[in-house]
């Protein structure tokens, strides 16, 4: 029964994973950029949180109301200033940016906050949650965090399909230079998706400080966890990203179970497994690629 | 009818060349002329213009921007102890084989990591690096997760250790700069800088952009992988968090970036600027990342040739001349 509850637990993981990957996999699906600050965003973000709870007398769950405008308005602000200048030149400039802008977050993280682990306290509902049977739990955070991430994906996939700046942003993932001829400004489409991504990582990142501590050095594992569930998923699919967030969850803690050393090796093995024989995704046929 | 003359190098390439060749048989004198403190910081140097030539190569040539390249560094420095503390070879001698160790590693791993592009394989090669950091923090013999210690040169007067060290790393350092070139006046060299400039015409014109792109990578693995038995033989340990760090990436794409990308003289520039900042600097701890972080994005966005290709690249001077000029 430990072995269910190993699946279960990565099961309630792996939300938390997709809904962090979503933002890399989206900020790729329209501009073809591959965010590398992305997980340090992330942390950028459980910080902030921490230092509003040090200042106001705020719930761990309350901080989420000022940290996603904010972490959104700088994705916009990033987007318009900084990486839409990098667009014109070649694959290589928004890949360096990010790299570069990934080093800088980190240590100015760590120049302010100095590199002791933090946590978001969240009080009894960290360790809450319905017993099932002898050895296996469900915590109640966990099926939190795994109703947000399917919350925010299918209000993602109805914003893509039902409204017109949805189809604004598919069309300009499509064609770019079509898109401008139909009086659409692609700069702020691109500003518009990067806002959406940042909101999303933040929203992840304030649920993984209350989840387990957080430090200035913990972004770049993070970034691989959410590039490996987008890859496991296949990649510009929305639910391929849930589904490959549940699969590297439940690799982790599958793997954690055999030994603690393992859990991370497992859910690189499953993903370099998937890389192997199937890498169009998991849930995508081989024809679609 | 004039007679049209075509050369290699104008009288900048010839002076250059020249000048490059006196400094660095007036480098292997150093051991000589100073003392070995200096000797043992300037392999740094020499480690730092290893590293930002075979990055060049891959990003600058071959199009594949890798995060990854610390998997082969990493390779390099536990091969020294595998082959030298385990398998009673010279230290010194392991260094070549630490090389090749490193390249055939890059074989099975370049087929997972092609399987990937662009950004994705930038991601994809640092899950590799991570993949055989934790591995080899597995292994043993190797001391799992808190490193191992070259003692097999204990027996060398230091004097005399940190000399060795130095010239082979500045062989190495001449010889990497040294095969790059070489290899981009080839044939080869011509594919690559097709693929560079656009690698779908470069396909349609008949380069076979999978095999060349191979070669690129294998090359830069068993460099790098050399570099890291440098970084092995000078610091006489090996840890999995220091010599698989993801910073030995920042380093290079730091170098290359800001030296010049594309251009062989850029990375050697890149490696001069960063040993200086880094012994100017690095006290400073935190600071100083973020200043090689900004300078990094500047460059990309303000001057994305670089130092070099924004200076003298802009004129014909060239010290490594790797096209051809009609006169």
């Amino acid at each position: 029964m430990t072995w269910v509850n190993a699946v279960v637990q990565g099961i309630l993981l792996g939300g938390l994973y997709a809904l962090f990957a979503t933002g890399l996999s989206l900020m790729f699906g329209v501009m073809r950029i591959v965010n590398l600050a992305h997980g340090d965003l992330s942390v950028l973000a459980a910080f902030l949180a921490f230092a509003l709870i040090d200042a106001l007398p705020l719930n761990a769950f309350a901080t989420l109301v000022l940290v996603v405008p904010a972490m959104a308005a700088l994705g916009w602000l990033l987007q318009r200033f900084v990486l839409q200048r990098s667009l014109g030149a070649g694959q290589l400039a928004p890949l360096l940016v990010t790299f570069g802008l990934s080093v800088v977050l980190q240590n100015v993280l760590l120049e302010v906050f100095s590199p002791d682990s933090r946590a978001l306290d969240i009080g009894g509902l960290g360790t809450a949650g319905l017993r099932l049977s002898g050895s296996v739990s469900v915590g109640w955070f966990g099926v939190l965090c795994l109703g947000i991430a399917i919350a925010v994906l299918v209000g993602l996939q109805l914003f893509l399909a039902r409204t017109a700046f949805g189809r604004a942003m598919r069309a300009t993932s499509d064609d770019q230079e079509t898109v401008q001829l139909m009086g659409i400004d692609h700069r702020r489409v691109y500003a518009t998706a990067t806002a959406i991504a940042f909101a999303t990582l933040a929203v992840a990142g304030v649920l993984f400080g209350m989840r387990t501590t957080f430090d200035p050095s913990i972004g770049p594992a993070r970034l691989i966890f959410a590039f490996e569930a987008v890859i496991i998923g296949g990649l510009g699919s929305l639910w391929g990203t849930l589904a490959g967030g549940v699969v590297l969850g439940v690799a982790q803690t599958v793997g954690a179970q055999i030994s603690p050393a393992y859990s991370i090796l497992a859910g690189h093995l499953v993903f370099l497994a998937v890389l192997v024989l199937r890498p169009q995704g998991i849930l995508r046929p081989a024809a679609a690629r | 009818m004039t007679a049209v003359v075509v050369t290699r190098a104008g009288t900048a390439g010839r002076v250059g060349l020249s000048a490059a060749g006196l400094l660095a048989l007036l480098l292997a004198a150093a051991p000589y002329l100073v003392t070995s403190d200096i000797t043992h910081t300037l392999v740094d140097l020499f480690v730092f213009v290893v590293i930002a030539t075979m990055w060049n190569l891959l990003a600058g040539y071959g199009g594949l921007v890798s995060v990854g390249q610390q998997a082969y560094l990493g390779a390099g420095a536990y091969a020294v102890i595998a082959l030298s503390v385990h398998g009673g070879i010279n230290a010194f001698l392991a260094v070549p084989l630490a090389a090749l160790a490193a390249g055939l590693l890059a074989v099975p791993l370049s087929f997972l990591a092609f399987r990937l592009h662009g950004g994705y394989f930038a991601i994809g090669t640092w899950v590799l690096a991570e993949v055989v950091k934790l591995v080899t923090a597995q292994i043993g013999p190797l001391g799992k997760g808190s490193g191992a210690s070259l003692t097999t040169v204990s027996g060398y007067d230091p004097d005399i250790r940190v000399a060795y060290t130095y010239w082979l790393a500045l062989a190495v350092a001449a010889g990497s700069v040294t095969a790059v070139y070489l290899l981009i006046r080839t044939r080869t060299g011509l594919q690559l800088t097709a693929i560079r400039d656009d690698g779908i015409a470069a396909e349609a014109a008949g380069v076979r952009v999978r095999r060349a792109k191979r070669l690129v990578y294998l090359i830069a693995g068993t460099g790098t992988g050399a570099a890291g038995a440098i970084v092995c033989l000078n610091t006489l340990t090996v840890q999995p968090e220091s010599v698989f760090s993801v910073q030995w990436s920042a380093y290079m794409i730091f170098m290359v970036v800001v030296g010049g990308i594309g251009t062989i003289e850029g990375p050697i520039v890149g490696a001069l600027l960063f040993f200086g900042l880094q012994q100017a600097l690095s006290a400073q701890g935190p600071v100083y990342l973020i200043i090689l972080g900004a300078v990094g994005v500047a460059v990309v966005l303000l001057a994305p040739r670089g130092l070099w290709g924004s200076t003298v690249g802009r004129t014909s001077i060239s010290v490594f001349p790797v096209g051809h000029t009609l006169r």
